[in-house]
């Protein structure tokens, strides 16, 4: 109650600091628990069939064989997941995706499953089973699934957003569209005016954890689930609601995870393992092969995308647009809308329009990835800009800043922009050293930047004061990259307490009230404006409890430097009580001592990143090595300045990935031909240069450490950064993410 | 005060991009825009991003909104 969260200014004792993570120890001596490492008594193994079609109508499945199989205790199909959705068609197109129920509609997607003693039993179960299907027509490219005589997905599909409603249905979800001004007038003022199409191919988060998960439903109603996930309360929510389960009685605890980017923000096999636990009366553990994570889970969408934008000879654009095309695999989602509102969000322009178009497609369901849809966007736009600021003889950088959105500028998806930081990541990257580094032979360099919006949600924290006087801190947003670390040096900061007596640990479901998933870079962001208040709570318990072992009024007590202090000449021989003095008095004057918090952290505020990337393309074989990468941005506040790094690092380190290597290669049948991780090259530590950062740290306003989120942003320049630097090293524009050597090659031949 | 609506929402509050509501609070203005053009319910239910002079908020219904500010209703937004 009454929790301020503005920004005070204070002065850091423990913040900024870089002490070794809590977690750091059992995860390089590999005894840290992720999603697989957890056994239930009795457990069975869950087994997942998949359709090997990309569109294909069930007929029939035919399970009896794989029930006779001895060692067999349950094998389940969509009949075993009745629809409990009550028309909430978000819900519905999950229960769809964890399940087919009449198509299967990718190569992938789950038919049936089944729970048997060992795995080899469960394996030989699903070759049991029989499924008839009728193969239909399929598509996987995004423009040509927009063709009016393209296979049609859903035929309950007409496009939203357009009036009047349409006639007949298409793949094309839905429109959305943003922007202001008039964008003819302002290209009729235009001196320059240089259209672009691009295209990116869909890639995968590439967490190297796969899906994991254990679950246990019992005979009372009661149920249980580990598992690897970004938000077990979400989980927990959607599993509950799947299944029939009263929420409260499915207790969900979140395993250490090993990545997920947003891929682990969805449901997969948790509700399918819940399914299966409930009919063979035993707890079942499913865990996805890599081929499974591939073919059946969470990649990005693929786009297509038409940029438009008109110059002035003094470098002041005038109007901008684009059109972007985005994959959603067979279900809606809002990935064309995220690539409409952040395509421009970078620039002041007077005049610009962007329109999105969500496309359904036979391939698996896309998820969010990091800053989901701003870098496909990104790329496609500072490319526009890099090349019509060399057609106008302007420096790149520098036509960037001269457009660069400010405080007060309309931003391009909407509203004013407050204060925000696209103008001194600029300029940093401007005045960095790698700007005016020399460059070898066949080398290239980009500069690009990037947005994204960031939020925080519904956040539960509980601070609990040992008797000893050290402090747990239980937060209920999964560690992803080192927050446990970075929220202890929060709760060590507001109490005025040394970090190493502050154990954080994350809570399951049962023991703390709902909190939002760690996505939207939410995370260190909202529990640590949740711990700050719980530990303020945690202060004024312990405020009145030196009260009372002083016997005087809690209005004379304050808090300074982890003691209570009384106040004023009269308590001249009162010596400041530490919290440990307080806590061994604790059952004397009151009982145990906590603090809690349960608050909506909003106001997380924009974020902006410039990336600067020299590459040297090898002009014989078209392979790309990334020779120098820096990575500019704000963070507020860098709460634990190493694990802020690291998020800058990583999302460059993926961006390179996904800017030459990465992407879901399907063959003319609709399969996916690449489900592996040698045929889909993510890259490793030797394919790296060490990735420099520079954190800019410009107060958000709306928290009391002025902490923003740091972990999506990183991923939205890379795209475009490496393709100016390829485009640069190569002497031709690259249009096409990823730029694979064959895509290089093949672009050096036609320019030759 | 002027509450400014992206395309869709706009699209069911009967086409019009600005709307005149005077509100305390985002709750206030929710339930008033909800009375004034009921097509907008579902979009309330699925969750309106409310933009107060630039700073995005997602949940907090009892967030105030000053006098001559910029109101600009957003959609919800999903992340990684």
């Amino acid at each position: 109650m009454g929790f301020d969260p503005s920004y005070t200014g204070r002065q850091f004792k423990s913040v900024g600091t870089r002490p070794l993570r809590p977690d750091g120890f059992d995860k390089v001596t590999g005894r840290a628990r992720y999603g697989a490492d957890y056994n239930m008594a009795g457990q069975l193994v869950g087994r997942i069939l998949r359709s090997p079609h990309a569109h294909a109508r069930i007929v029939s499945i035919d399970t009896s064989k794989a029930e006779a199989l001895k060692g067999v205790k349950a094998v389940i199909t969509a009949a075993d997941l009745p629809d409990l959705t009550k028309g909430n068609s978000g819900l519905f197109d999950i229960l769809d995706n964890c399940m087919a129920r009449t198509k299967a509609l990718y190569d992938g997607h789950a038919v049936a499953a089944v729970a048997a003693t060992d795995a080899a039993t469960a394996e030989a179960a699903l070759a049991l089973i029989t499924v008839t299907y009728e193969i239909l027509p399929h598509v996987t490219d995004v423009d040509v699934a927009m063709q009016a005589d393209a296979p049609l997905i859903n035929a309950n599909t007409f496009t939203k957003g357009v009036k009047p409603k349409p006639e007949t249905p298409s793949n094309v979800a839905s429109r959305s569209q943003f922007g202001h001004g008039d964008v003819d007038a302002g290209f009729a003022e235009a001196d320059f005016v240089l259209e672009r199409s691009f295209k990116t191919e869909q890639s995968h988060q590439g967490y190297i954890e796969p899906h994991a998960c254990v679950a246990k439903v019992n005979h009372d109603g009661t149920a249980e689930l580990w598992v690897c996930t970004q938000g077990h309360f979400v989980f927990r929510q959607q599993c509950a609601e799947l299944l029939g389960l009263d929420v409260s009685k499915l207790r969900v605890t979140s395993s250490e995870i090993g990545g997920g980017f947003g891929g682990k923000t969805h449901v997969w096999a948790e509700p399918v393992a819940l399914a299966l636990s409930r009919k063979a009366g035993w707890p079942v553990k499913v865990v996805l092969s890599r081929e499974e994570v591939f073919r059946g889970s969470g990649p990005t969408s693929a786009t297509s995308i038409d940029v438009k934008v008109g110059v002035k000879k003094d470098g002041t654009i005038t109007a901008a647009s684009a059109d972007l095309r985005f994959t959603c695999g067979p279900y809606v989602g809002p990935w064309a809308m995220l690539g409409a509102m952040t395509a421009f969000a970078c620039y002041d322009l007077k005049n610009v329009k962007t329109v999105g178009y969500e496309v359904l497609v036979n391939r698996p369901k896309t998820a969010a990835y990091r800053a989901p849809s701003a870098p496909m966007a990104a790329f496609a736009v500072e490319s526009v800009m890099d090349e019509l600021a060399k057609q106008i003889g302007m420096d790149p950088l520098q036509f960037r800043i001269q457009n660069a959105a400010k405080e007060g500028t309309k931003a391009s998806y909407g509203p004013v922009y407050g204060p925000i930081g696209i103008g001194p990541t600029l300029q940093a990257a401007k005045a960095h050293a790698h700007m005016s580094a020399p460059l070898g032979k066949n080398q290239g360099r980009g500069v690009a930047c990037g947005f994204w919006f960031n939020f925080g949600g519904q956040t539960c924290t509980d601070i609990n004061i040992a008797p000893d006087g050290t402090v747990s801190l239980t937060v209920g947003t999964v560690d992803v990259g080192g927050s446990r670390a970075s929220l202890s040096l929060v709760a060590a900061e507001e109490l005025g307490i040394a970090y190493e007596n502050v154990n954080a640990v994350i809570g399951d479901t049962s023991s703390l009230g709902y909190n939002d998933m760690t996505d939207g870079s939410r995370g260190t962001f909202s529990s640590s404006m949740a711990t700050i208040s719980a530990a303020r709570n945690a202060i004024a318990v312990m405020r009145g409890r030196a009260a009372k072992m002083w016997d005087i009024p809690v209005e004379e007590v304050v808090w300074e430097d982890g003691h209570a202090k009384a106040l004023g000449e009269k308590h001249s021989n009162l010596s400041p009580l530490s919290v440990a003095d307080i806590a061994a008095k604790a059952p004397k004057t009151g009982g145990p001592i906590a603090g809690h918090s349960e608050l909506v952290a909003d106001g997380a505020g924009v974020s902006f990143a410039t990336h600067i990337c020299d590459v040297e393309v090898d002009p014989e074989t078209g392979g790309t090595r990334v020779v120098r990468y820096t990575v500019v941005q704000d963070a507020g506040k860098a709460v634990h300045p190493t694990y802020v790094e690291g998020q800058y690092q990583g999302g460059a380190a993926q961006g390179i990935g996904w800017a030459l290597n990465e992407e879901y290669v399907y063959g003319a049948d609709g399969r996916l031909q690449n489900p592996g991780y040698l045929d889909y090259r993510v890259p490793v530590a030797s394919d790296l240069p060490m990735i420099a950062t520079q954190i800019l740290e410009i107060p958000n306003p709306n928290h009391p450490y002025g902490v923003r989120g740091v972990g999506e942003t990183s991923i939205v320049p890379p795209l475009a950064a490496i393709a100016i630097a390829v485009s640069n090293a190569a002497g031709v524009r690259m249009n096409h993410i990823p730029m694979s050597p064959p895509r290089i090659l093949a672009a050096l031949d036609a320019k030759a | 005060m002027e509450v400014q609506l992206w395309g869709a929402l706009a699209a069911a509050a009967g086409g019009h991009q600005t709307v005149e509501i005077v509100a305390k609070d985002i709750r206030e203005l929710f339930r008033k825009l909800a009375e004034q053009f009921p097509g907008v319910e579902p979009f309330i239910e699925q969750g309106i991003a409310v933009s107060i002079d630039g700073t995005i908020y997602r949940d907090t219904w009892s967030q105030p909104l000053p006098e001559g500010a910029e109101i600009f209703l957003l959609p919800r937004l999903a992340g990684g």
